[in-house]
């Protein structure tokens, strides 16, 4: 009986060999697949189980994770969730990381980024708990409250960076929403409060400032087509363009016309300058006719549109569509036609110029700290981007903006003290609904602090009466007085 | 000639109190990684924990030194060492889900750890010789059917999630199918040591086999007809399997005939195939075992994705024992202690408890080799067999190999019947290796001298 005792253990080995096959395949084929799948409680588990980073703003945590009794082990906390939440994010059970920087730096808050390797394995040779790293913010906290108190319940965005730097001081997007509810470990309550949020048409989650459905940007677009019209040579500041009360358009028999179909000056003529203070359509519509869609393509690519940023947050590329006939193109020069641009682009139109033409790259987060001993991971030091526009054409520009907001159309604008530079717009969109009003500028005019745009949706209060320098223009006023006094 | 005959058999019995050492210094290892993850101190009943497992086990050896003395020393350790992490694990779980120590299941199974080694060794003392059994064949035959129906008797029967498999005497669940285990590996040996001669007549030849005579298949098909029953009435494929299986692997054995295994397999999976045809239930567990993450799946069980994803989550290395989460699962401490080890001690470590399985099974059918009785051979051979198919009877079905069951893994999983039974289990295997291993009466050379009287040689 032995030989089938020895094909027996034969048999017995195959039996074996099969389970180190499947324990195999599960715990290491297939074990990244299991670990990501939505409904495995564990990954979720082991994520909040973990000491989340905090987001830091002037040192105070804005969100932060706190030692909780029940079987997360930590609950996710936001100050001020209202003024920061487009910026925080949510953290949430039931709904993961998402929003903001919860979203797009999870990996540093968790602590499971690549930055953060050789600490986990310190972390795990000493036996500490690994814990993810804590976000230092570039946000401005006086600025940030005073674009939140100045949309206040108008729907809109609020942009300020540093223009020498590209620091993102004040990011708001009105409606605001508080993750606080979306954190809750009572997942009926979170449900809840996410469907309400989702389920809300003024789409309270969606931040404006960088992502959202775009604006036309109109007037402020004007910036844009002047700097191509100086960058070309042909034109000075002093250049003398045509300003009808409507300007013919080849092609169609609709001409484009000047706000309230008056004429930008008695003799139908005005300076480049004069035509941005007073913000005539006309004749930057023809100014865009003579220096070509593609110059014009091409400024505002310099600018950034197009571009996909992150800062970290991913930011819908602005556009300005391809294929442009004369009268689109005329159009499209004064910031309307199909022109989409995010506050953002906007605010970093106006930073060039404060900055001698050069963009910065925007950025958000000043530093990746390791609380246990405060070491930093990751600092970016400030990028630049792209030379927009020359040093010469930028100061030109500059002394125009600084027009627009001394006599022009962006009066509400000015600060007791400071010479502000700026431009306001006032975008159609809809037929039948309320312009959107916008403000763009910088200040002090030379070596500025701060730089800012600001939409708000169809007029906000204002209605149908708005323009964009009164119903933006004292928002951003605000914002920018509080980086300076800061 | 001399050289050799003066050398001393080897017993093993300091190779195995060595071993026994190392295995209490796993385990003790074990119990104090989960004590230092969850509480951060080193178990303060540490020396009590460890003095009692080790005092089970050296009571055990003892026994062996007196009463076998050369049984093989590997079985012992390994027991202990299973058994042992088997227990940590469960005072683990006890911890995830707040049971105190006192009312917790670690303390049970400590209860029946040494309710199951006394029982054991009760056996290695008043078994003197393992042929004994042979005298009780047809008692184990009826005691192993009546254990096997058990569960499927109004009044007492226990279904856990459809599978009939359990019986409830007042407080007291059991399996009766673990000591059935046992009692029809007994009934199987002596039957087929008796009855082998004719099981392995020559019949006709077909397709290189030989088949058996039509008369010959009586009694695989009074085992295929009882494990076919089990399938349906108590919903249970493992049971099934692990029966029938045996019962065709000793067949095998005992006639060395390769057609009794072509001829199981056939029968078993046109039985198993028409059960699945047949009954709602047992195509449930076939789409629980095929499409694990399937909603129409999820929505019946989720416990089988929940102890695979426990799995994945372990990884190669595990989280570390107390550091996982394998309480997510449910049965996290019986029918899935397996996933739970998987998740806290990593494929590696897994895959070292297979192993251990692998060498208690290596060593069994080496004794069942080594044993000079054929009733020797064939109970060593099952015995360690159905250790053999029930571990993969449960990995098996834990991982997908095979639908999942509800057997318990031999050893590690909470349970008092699975302990009882393979303590005795082991207790069985020790004795044939003891007689296995033993040398030869030392006869000295005989002369043939016709005056001398008859000489009395005593075995032991």
């Amino acid at each position: 009986m032995n030989n089938p005792i020895r094909r027996l253990s034969v048999v017995v080995a195959f039996l074996f060999a099969c389970l180190l096959v499947s324990t195999t395949t599960i715990q290491f084929a297939l074990a990244k697949s299991l670990n990501a799948r939505p409904d495995n409680r564990r990954t979720l588990l082991s994520t909040f189980g973990r000491e989340r980073g905090q987001i830091l703003v002037a040192g105070k945590p804005v969100a932060q994770s706190v030692p909780s009794k029940d079987e997360y082990q930590w609950q996710r906390t936001y100050t001020d969730g209202d003024l920061y939440g487009h910026i925080t994010g949510y953290y949430s059970f039931l709904y993961g990381a998402g929003g903001g920087l919860e979203g797009s730096e999870n990996d540093l808050l968790s602590g499971s980024s690549d930055k953060l390797f050789y600490r986990r394995i310190t972390d795990m040779l000493v036996g500490k708990q690994p814990h993810g790293a804590s976000l230092e913010l570039t946000i401005n906290p006086a600025a940030q409250k005073a674009a939140d108190e100045g949309l206040g319940n108008q729907r809109g965005a609020a942009v300020a960076i540093d223009p020498q730097t590209g620091a993102i001081l004040a990011l708001v997007s009105h409606p605001a929403y508080d993750p606080t509810a979306l954190a809750s470990h009572d997942t009926t309550a979170t449900e809840k409060a996410w469907k309400q949020l989702t389920g809300d048409k003024t789409q309270p989650m969606v931040d404006r400032a960088i992502a959202g459905n775009l604006y036309p940007p109109g007037s402020t677009f004007k910036l844009v087509t002047a700097a191509a019209a100086l960058s070309g040579g042909k034109f000075t500041p002093q250049s003398v363009l045509p300003g009808p009360a409507v300007l013919d358009l080849p092609q169609t028999s609709v001409g484009l016309p000047n706000e309230g179909h008056r004429p930008c000056s008695s003799s139908g003529k005005v300076t480049m300058t004069e035509a941005l203070r007073i913000s005539c359509n006309p004749a930057f519509g023809w100014l865009g006719m003579q220096i070509g869609a593609d110059a014009l393509r091409a400024q505002a690519a310099k600018f950034g549109v197009g571009d996909a940023l992150s800062i970290p947050m991913r930011v819908t590329p602005s556009s300005v569509p391809a294929d442009l006939n004369p009268p689109q193109l005329a159009q499209s020069s004064i910031g309307q036609y199909d022109v989409r641009m995010t506050p953002l682009q906007v605010a970093l139109i106006s930073a060039a110029i404060g900055n001698g033409g050069v963009v910065m790259k925007p950025y958000l987060v000043k530093a990746a700290v390791v609380d246990s001993d405060l070491s930093v991971v990751d600092a970016p030091s400030p990028q630049e981007l792209s030379q927009a526009i020359t040093p010469e054409v930028a100061g030109e520009l500059r002394d125009m903006m600084v027009g627009v907001v001394h006599s022009g159309t962006g009066t509400p604008a000015q600060i007791p003290g400071v010479s502000v530079a700026g431009k306001t717009g006032t975008a159609e969109h809809e037929v039948g609904a309320n312009p959107h009003a916008w403000f763009t500028g910088f200040a002090p005019a030379t070596n500025p602090k701060v730089a800012v745009a600001v939409v708000v949706e169809d007029g906000g209060n204002a209605g149908s009466e708005a323009a964009g320098g009164r119903v933006a223009g004292p928002i951003a006023r605000d914002i920018m007085k509080a980086v300076l006094g800061s | 000639m001399t050289a050799i005959a003066s050398l001393r058999p080897r017993r093993g019995r300091n190779v195995e109190l060595l071993l026994l050492l190392f295995a209490a210094a796993i385990v003790t290892l074990a119990y104090c990684n989960v004590e230092i993850a969850v509480h951060d101190t080193l178990p303060p009943d540490l020396l009590y924990g460890v003095a009692g497992l080790l005092g089970i086990a050296l009571t055990f050896h003892v026994v062996l030194r007196w009463r076998a003395p050369y049984a093989d020393p590997i079985l012992l350790p390994v027991a202990t060492l299973l058994n042992g992490l088997g227990l940590v694990m469960i005072h683990r779980l006890d911890l995830a889900h707040d049971r105190t120590f006192a009312g917790g299941l670690a303390l049970k199974q400590l209860t029946w750890t040494a309710l199951g080694v006394a029982i054991a060794l009760g056996v290695l003392i008043m078994l003197r010789d393992h042929r004994v059994l042979r005298r009780y064949t047809f008692v184990a035959a009826l005691t192993g059917f009546v254990l096997l129906l058990l569960p499927l008797v109004p009044g007492i029967r226990h279904p856990v999630l459809g599978a009939q498999i359990w019986i409830k005497l007042g407080p007291f669940t059991f399996q009766p199918g673990e000591v059935a285990k046992i009692v029809l590996t007994i009934f199987f040996a002596s039957y087929l040591v008796r009855t082998r001669d004719a099981l392995s007549v020559a019949g006709r030849k077909l397709l290189g086999l030989t088949l058996p005579r039509a008369r010959d298949l009586g009694p695989i098909m009074v085992a295929w007809l009882l494990s076919i029953g089990v399938l349906v009435f108590e919903n249970d494929l493992g049971t099934s399997l692990l029966f029938f299986g045996l019962f065709v692997a000793m067949l095998y054995v005992a006639t060395e005939r390769v057609s009794w295994i072509a001829i199981g397999m056939l029968l078993f999976s046109a039985g198993a195939y028409a059960a699945f045809l047949l009954f709602g239930h047992v195509q449930t567990r076939v789409l629980l075992w095929l499409h694990t993450f399937s909603p129409e799946a999820l929505q019946r069980s989720d416990q089988l994705a929940k102890g695979l994803m426990g799995m994945a989550s372990g990884g190669m290395f595990g989280t570390g024992l107390g550091r996982g989460r394998p309480d997510i699962t449910y049965f996290a401490e019986s029918d899935f202690i397996i996933p739970s080890f998987g998740e806290e001690i990593g494929l590696i470590g897994l895959m070292a408890m297979l192993l251990l399985y692998a060498i208690l099974v290596e060593r069994g059918l080496r004794t069942a080799i080594g044993v000079r009785d054929g009733f020797g051979k064939l109970l060593a051979t099952g015995l360690s067999f159905s250790v053999a198919l029930q571990c993969f009877v449960v990995v098996g079905g834990v991982t997908r190999v095979i639908p999942l069951t509800g057997l318990t893994m031999p050893f590690l999983s909470a349970g008092g019947s699975s302990l009882l039974a393979n303590w005795t289990l082991v207790a069985l295997l020790l004795r044939i290796s003891d007689q296995a291993r033993r040398p030869m009466p030392d006869v000295v050379a005989p002369r043939p001298r016709s005056s001398e009287d008859t000489q009395v040689v005593r075995v032991r």
